[in-house]
């Protein structure tokens, strides 16, 4: 019988909440060091072009201009899987919105008006937009040297002399035999466009190259170990002479994973020979940075007349932009969790990660994830209504479940938690198959309910490590370098410790910025792993802490380290409390009555890494590549205005099975923001492009994100508790999750409202206007 | 270049400012006010909201001149006496707060509401803080803590 848990479990407030309330929070952009520059760049108005010359004169000067940077003098490839991209343009531009050249000066009004004097002569090349055509071996490479780039090598595959920067495969049974034998079949095509992250911090910088030739970065990321070793890699500089501070972050959901400004401003630092600072506009953040990937999907589908998935193909063609050194790990996530929850004896998978002309992609919430799941579990509600099963039916028929494995050929165990009952809670909340109320004159009302899953996308040796120090006082101070960007991993970091330790929560400290001089390593806060990973090793150094205290204690007690019991603060021999020994007394030591003294500062460690990963085989995908995975599902009712196309959610229900939830306000906050952002994705976001690739919608005018008038009028969460073995207190990671199905969800329901197909993303208005106006003119 | 006398958080600042300048560069860059954030510079997303004269302006589309003989009250003015004000309090127990970056611009606003209208429906709130955009929470926990402060004390 475990201990009742005092803090784990408990909606304790965030540790982070008075210096956000106050605004005493420091965000990088609040940053200054002294002798700081500015840095603003030029950036290219042609998708396609070579640069056929670039004249700084005018620009250099410039009073208060103290550097001017080209991609001439900058022969650095980076990137975090593939090193494809450039600090800045060199010979050709690869996308509109592409920075060309930079300034760093005394003010960023003179760094821009510097940027103003700049002349680029361009001559514009042809452009391939769309990863279809990219594909055709006539198509204009967006790479030529793709062969000769660095890549992390049996993992990823570009293919030379073409725009394939990746191609992942899965490939389990016989497709092509059980589909032909399947009663029933399916085949359809689905798009996602390209969406921002739109953190409301954008990207921020201040580098500082030093003589001698080390660096030092404050920067707003969710790397810093990742910065550090890519910039150690970038620029030859030993890890240890680049120092990364990440104080707070304004929001990521994975823009600010890899590499962003850092290598921009370290290079006009060493320039210029003074600190540099650098910091996106906002239309920078649209239209230089990366956004997520757009997706082409086909989906094949093959059925029993009695409900069983027979079969289950998919090509998913991404868009991967200009560069693609994190996009190529997402068409490989996207590829071995690309068919949805269920059990597929039969499956064939090709992704394809493909080079355009645009602007480039990244890791973005669930990346790939609710991607392909829009094709796929609008594909299952249409199947099912091919076969006139209900679809909750027939995705209950098909769902993982113990004795199944999936397409990779991994087990699915009760370990795993219980997708079955994650669909059933999220039916039952909205009383399904029960029609919907009546709406009123004018509108009509639908239900759709969509599946999710996720496991964490990262390399099969990713680490993670904690310390635990102890004060003079007996408090705790916790040290780790993944980044808490808002999603609340401290604060459940110091509950996990003070539950471990023993110890009031009010004694537990996580110190809030990340420091690689100080904190101890951390792969990159993504992918739903740093609860988990880093609630492992904290409990790990937390027993190292205990370990240490017992040591010392068990001498000055004169009895057995075994016999010691930790509670509250004190140590005491079992069922002899008036013996107790409180930590601020072991905390640097004891010391006897005499003076003698034993021990010495406490300090623990722990770590974790993934275990039991491996490589997929590049020829059929099969192997292990999740550390754990969550499953969960939604259910959305809505009602369309069937004269104007506006679409108003009146409820959506999120069920996810979390294993343990370690924190429920931090879990209902999680759900609660990503569903509203799935339904950003859902409805309004996607990038929009004109017939030269030059992004149309790079401001919030133009691209609208959810304001507080899009609250759906009721949202729901349930989480599930089925324990995740190993997991920190049986916990999953669940951050990306609540986003990931929302669109397939509603487009789901559209169907069901209005009796019509939607395939494409964005669910705008004027596109579910255009539909039933084109179905009613058909009628 | 011109001079300008305006009080910020109940201190009166005198100032030497570029006409180009605005309320928010004043704020950020030169009364190291940081607690206001810097967004997008176009008025569309809210993170540099502040009270003028009580009421919530964009402060990177004011002119730093045009504050002059004003009050100006930010974030860093929200703590009364070193307590936290009602809806400080309120934005922590509701959960309303992640990355926090929108945070300030949205305790403005919202504290803007509650001066002209003490007892808001929720669409009054909606209404008020439809322009201050947050990525991360959904609104739903803001609108609540707006709630639980409306027809509290004002604290200050």
């Amino acid at each position: 019988m475990p201990d009742l848990l005092r803090y784990v479990g408990q909606p304790v407030a965030r540790d982070d909440a008075v210096a956000k309330v106050t605004g005493t929070a420091q965000y990088t952009h609040d940053l200054a060091v002294p002798g700081m520059l500015h840095a603003a760049v030029v950036t290219s108005p042609h998708a396609s072009a070579r640069i056929v010359r670039i004249d700084t004169a005018a620009a250099e000067a410039l009073p208060g201009v103290r550097t001017v940077l080209t991609g001439d003098g900058l022969c650095y490839q980076l990137g975090l899987y593939m090193q494809d991209k450039c600090i800045l343009a060199r010979e050709t531009v690869r996308y509109q919105g592409e920075a060309v050249v930079a300034v760093a000066a005394d003010t960023l009004d003179i760094a821009n008006e510097a940027c103003r004097r700049i002349e680029v002569e361009y001559e514009p090349l042809e452009g391939v937009f769309d990863p279809r055509e990219a594909m055709r071996d006539s198509a204009p490479l967006v790479h030529p040297n793709l062969h000769t780039y660095a890549h992390m090598e049996g993992v990823f595959f570009p293919k030379k002399d073409s725009n394939i920067a990746h191609h992942q495969k899965v490939r389990k049974g016989s497709f092509d035999q059980a589909f032909a034998d399947a009663d029933v079949t399916l085949s359809a095509s689905f798009y996602n466009p390209p969406v921002q992250h739109a953190p409301m911090e954008t990207h921020a910088t201040i580098a500082h190259a030093l003589p001698g030739g080390s660096a030092e970065i404050w920067t707003s990321s969710q790397s810093p170990y990742t910065v550090r070793h890519l910039m150690s890699v970038a620029f030859d500089i030993p890890h240890a002479d680049i120092r990364v501070h990440v104080p707070y972050v304004g929001g990521g959901f994975g823009g600010k994973a890899g590499l962003g400004l850092e290598p921009l401003a370290y290079v006009l630092s060493r320039a210029a020979k003074r600190p540099v600072k650098a910091v996106a506009t906002r239309e920078q953040e649209f239209n230089t940075l990366p956004s997520r990937q757009g997706l082409h999907s086909t989906i094949q589908i093959g059925a029993s007349a009695a409900g069983d998935i027979l079969a289950f193909k998919a090509t998913y063609i991404w868009d991967a932009g200009a560069y693609a050194d994190y996009g190529v790990n997402i068409g490989r996530a996207a590829a071995y969790a690309g068919a949805g929850p269920y059990a597929i004896d039969h499956c064939w998978i090709d992704s394809y990660v493909v080079y355009t002309h645009k602007v480039f992609g990244t890791a973005y919430r669930g990346f790939g994830h609710l991607e392909v799941l829009w094709g796929v579990e609008r594909a299952i509600d249409m199947l099912a209504r091919k076969l006139e099963i209900d679809p909750v039916a027939f995705r209950r028929r098909n769902l993982l479940k113990p004795g199944d494995t999936t397409i990779t050929g991994e087990p699915f165990t009760p370990g795993h938690g219980s997708p079955a009952t994650c669909l059933n809670a999220v039916a039952d909340a909205i009383d399904w198959p029960a029609p919907c109320l009546p709406a009123p004159a004018g509108k009509v009302r639908g239900k759709g309910i969509a599946m999710l899953h996720k496991a964490p996308a990262m390399p099969t040796y990713t680490s993670c490590s904690a310390v635990i120090k102890l004060d003079e006082d007996g408090a705790a101070d916790v040290l780790v370098s993944g980044v808490d960007y808002g999603q609340g991993t401290y604060t459940v970091l110091k509950q996990i410790a003070a539950e471990e330790l023993k110890l009031d929560i009010d004694k537990v400290h996580v110190a809030w910025e990340c420091d690689t001089a100080f904190t101890p390593y951390d792969w990159q806060t993504v992918a739903s792993r740093f609860a988990y990973m880093g609630g492992n090793a904290v409990i790990e150094a937390a027993a190292d802490c205990l370990q240490q205290i017992r040591h010392v204690a068990a001498q000055a007690l004169d009895v057995s380290p075994d016999e010691l019991v930790c509670e509250a603060g004190t140590v005491h021999p079992r069922g002899r409390s008036e013996r107790s020994i409180e930590y601020k007394d072991l905390a640097l030591g004891y010391s006897f009555p005499n003076g003698n003294s034993i021990g010495g500062p406490v300090i623990g460690h722990g770590r974790y890494i993934a275990t039991g990963l491996t490589h997929l085989d590049p020829a059929t995908g099969q192997g292990l590549p999740a550390q754990y995975w969550t499953y969960g599902a939604h259910a959305v009712e809505v009602e369309v205005d069937i004269e104007t196309g506006e679409i108003e959610i009146l409820s959506i229900v999120t069920s996810l099975d979390a294993g343990k939830v370690l924190n429920p306000k931090l879990a209902v906050g999680q759900v609660v923001g990503g569903v509203i952002q799935g339904v950003g994705s859902a409805l309004w976001e996607g990038f929009r492009f004109d017939p030269d690739g030059r992004l149309l919608n790079p401001s919030f005018v133009d691209y609208k994100i959810p304001t507080a008038k899009d609250l759906p009028r009721e949202t729901k969460q349930i989480f599930l508790e089925n324990p995740q073995p190993g997991g920190p207190y049986g916990a999953r990671g669940i951050a990306e999750h609540p986003m990931i199905s929302v669109p397939s969800a509603i487009g789901n329901a559209l169907h069901a409202a209005l009796g019509i197909e939607f395939r494409e993303l964005p669910l705008t208005y004027e596109r579910i206007l255009l539909a039933i106006r084109e179905e009613r003119a058909d009628a | 270049m011109h001079t300008i006398r305006l009080t910020v958080n109940d201190r009166l600042e005198i100032v030497e400012v570029p006409a180009g300048m605005t309320l928010l560069e004043l704020l950020r860059d030169r009364l190291y006010l940081t607690g206001t954030k810097r967004g997008c510079e176009i008025g569309e997303c809210g993170a540099c909201t502040v009270l003028l004269d009580q009421k919530p302006v964009l402060s990177c589309l004011v002119l730093a001149v045009e504050a002059d003989g004003r009050d100006v009250r930010t974030i860093e003015g929200e703590i009364q006496d070193h307590r936290l004000s009602t809806l400080q309090r309120a934005f922590i127990d509701a959960g309303a707060i992640q990355c926090g970056f929108c945070t300030p611009g949205m305790i403005m606003a919202a504290r803007g509401l509650l001066l002209r209208n003490p007892n808001p429906s929720d669409e009054e709130i909606l209404e008020a803080i439809a322009g201050n955009l947050c990525r991360c929470t959904g609104y739903e926990a803001i609108l609540a803590a707006i709630r639980a402060a409306a027809g509290g004390d004002r604290d200050a």
